[in-house]
């Protein structure tokens, strides 16, 4: 229940600004890709054209191939919804929806699509997906209750309930523990470790650390200053990036010695 | 030797002068004697009296501050009085308009049947009997209650639907373009259309499309939606706005299609600022005169039909009870009746205003563990 992701020159754009030029990638199912690289470098532009979200913002667009298992996702007539339901994303703040119950949160991508679910197997898809995502134990007691009462690392990983819920073939990570304590980003760095049995999964990261720990590739993007386009500089094993890496720019990113 | 004297200190380094705690009050009561005496000196009056020994007051206050504490503090107490005295200056015609009502309106409203019948067959015969018999005032206000609530509801079924749909495109479609600037632009010109405009517009548009003469319900309901559209659609408009975008986001990565993403993310989050506003819509609508005067006319009986016929309101009702009294040699009935129909109404704005609280909590995001 996973599939890969390969990216041949691609180029977004918002308006006329070049955001992040000539990427190619090849993400591996099963697996976790960190995308590291200082702010404003593209990262998470570039992780956002993965399903689509990119084009959510007025003016923005995309040219070149995202290949999901081959399919273009922005080939001619490809509809972005069915997209995104096969490539799930979690944000950088935790957003649950302030107006459902930590149970109707889960369920979400299956009730606003009106998706007609009986309650044993809802009952069941929210009990596997909060398993899924470290957080049952937690929650069990009080499904009922609104999500917005949870902390701020159990908001994230109902967020990730919700996504997996929707059983994706992917899941993008916008900076998911950027907001959290050190306590709720191990939570979810293990979760990390478990859901990449299931699903290949890409994160967004400022933390060098996080990388390390989670990822099995990491790509490295860079810019070369104010108003120049991001660029992939360099995607190779993680191990390789962080103990000898081919670039200069990446070494000297990861050794702490950029700018 | 050396002796660990401390030095024996009145005050901290930290401080500065300080007023007593009761400096207010005897500044206060020295203007309120202080003022009395001047108006005295001129003639007295209690308009004028408040006005001197509040002058007075902040000048003491202000005076004695800088005095003993330093300008800082002088500075903190003038904008103090001057925060208070605009609050007390914006009060005194709520607190008067409430005090006239309530001492002129309480008559008319427990006079018997004033809530629950018609000015039909009441004529100026029994208000003069009311005034020289000292006969109980007949006739009451229902006709125009019942008109007015039939009126108001018809203009809020036409024009929520259209505000909030224009808010919804403005806010989730518009993008900023041409259009919805020029929506915008549009909108705002309507929030200042003088409401005798909207009753002609209305009554115009019927004259022309049913047949000249054609005053109902239903063209007043026309000519205040047109007054309620633009007003629901700002407050919408503002309510959909302050909608994270990461609820919209976080819907549209779960595979939500955008109109489901509007339907039961967007408006659910903003439903209790919509509702109230909404109401608040309503409030403003519900005491307008001349548009229904020139479009539903006026009516002594009971009318439940919104689409046919003359109908009573109670605006319309004060206004005609008022110009034109039942019975010219002795308006007080008439009077009374138009008094008592006023306390309903500011009762009926209270009513809602109070329902658009109560529905923003009841709606508003639950939060808690």
């Amino acid at each position: 229940m996973s599939k890969r992701i390969d990216v041949k020159d691609l180029n977004v754009y918002y308006g006329n600004f070049l955001a992040v030029e000539d990427v190619s990638i090849n993400i591996e199912a099963k697996s976790v890709t960190a995308f590291i690289g200082p702010s404003g470098c593209g990262k998470s532009t570039f992780l956002r054209t993965l399903n689509r979200m990119h084009e959510v913002l007025p003016g923005a667009r995309v040219e070149g191939e995202v290949l999901l298992d081959g399919d273009n996702l922005y080939g001619p007539g490809v509809d972005p919804v069915t997209v995104r339901s096969q490539i799930g994303m979690v944000f950088q703040r935790p957003n649950p929806f302030p107006t459902m119950s930590i149970r109707d949160n889960v369920l979400a991508g299956v009730k606003l699509n009106n998706q007609k679910i009986s309650k044993g197997e809802a009952d069941a898809l929210v009990e596997r997906s909060l398993q899924g995502a470290n957080l049952w134990n937690e929650v069990k007691d009080r499904l009922e209750k609104p999500g917005s009462g949870l902390s701020g690392g159990q908001q994230q990983r109902l967020c990730i309930a919700r996504a997996i819920a929707v059983e994706p073939q992917v899941i993008l990570m916008d900076e998911p523990c950027s907001a959290l304590d050190p306590i709720s980003t191990l939570a979810v760095e293990d979760l990390i470790n478990e859901l990449k049995d299931q699903y290949t999964v890409v994160i967004v990261t400022h933390n060098m650390q996080q990388a390390a720990r989670v990822s099995d590739r990491t790509a490295f993007f860079n810019i070369a200053g104010t108003g120049k386009p991001g660029k992939l500089i360099e995607f190779a094993d993680t191990t390789t990036i962080f103990n000898n890496p081919g670039q200069k720019a990446t070494e000297d990113y990861v050794s702490g010695r950029f700018g | 030797m050396t002796s660990t004297l401390t030095p024996v200190r009145k005050r901290s380094a930290l401080t500065k002068g300080q007023l007593p705690k009761y400096a207010p009050y005897v500044v206060l009561a020295l203007a309120l004697i202080a003022g009395a005496a001047i108006l005295a000196l001129i003639g007295f009056n209690a308009f004028g009296w408040g006005i001197v020994s509040a002058i007075l007051f902040a000048a003491g206050l202000v005076g004695w501050s800088a005095a003993v504490e330093g300008s800082r503090k002088a500075k903190d107490k003038l904008a103090t009085c001057l925060v208070v005295g605009s609050f007390l200056i914006a009060l005194l015609p709520l607190i008067s308009v409430i005090w006239t009502v309530l001492a002129n309106g309480l008559p008319g409203i427990i006079a018997p049947g004033f809530l629950g019948s018609s000015m039909n067959g009441v004529t100026g015969v029994y208000d003069n009997k009311a005034v020289e018999e000292g006969a109980p005032v007949l006739g009451g206000i229902y006709h125009a209650l019942l008109g007015t609530v039939q009126i108001t509801i018809l203009a809020t079924i036409i024009s929520v639907p259209v505000g909030l749909l224009t808010a919804i495109y403005l806010v989730e479609y518009g993008h900023d373009g041409r259009l919805a600037r020029a929506i915008t632009f549009f909108v705002d010109v309507m929030t200042g259309i003088p409401s005798i405009v909207a009753g002609l517009f209305a009554a115009a548009f019927f004259f022309a499309v049913v047949g000249p003469g054609t005053k109902t319900g239903a063209v007043a309901a026309v000519a205040l939606s047109v007054l309620m559209i633009p007003v629901v659609v700002r407050s919408s408009e503002e309510m959909l706005k302050i909608v994270p975008n990461e609820l919209r986001e976080a819907a549209y990565a779960l595979g939500v299609r955008k109109w489901r993403t509007i339907l039961k993310v967007v408006i659910p989050t903003a439903i209790s600022g919509i509702a109230s506003g909404v109401t608040l819509a309503i409030a403003r609508v519900i005491g307008e005169t001349a548009p229904i005067l020139v479009t539903a006319g006026f009516a002594t009986s009971i009318n439940g039909n919104v689409f046919g016929g003359w109908m009573a309101s109670l605006p319309t009702f004060i206004y005609t009870q008022i110009l034109n009294p039942t019975s010219p040699a002795n308006p007080d009935p008439s009077s009374q009746r138009a008094w008592g129909a006023a306390l309903v109404l500011i009762i009926l704005v209270m009513l809602l205003n109070l329902g658009a609280r109560l529905i923003a909590r009841l709606f508003a995001p639950k939060t808690g563990r």
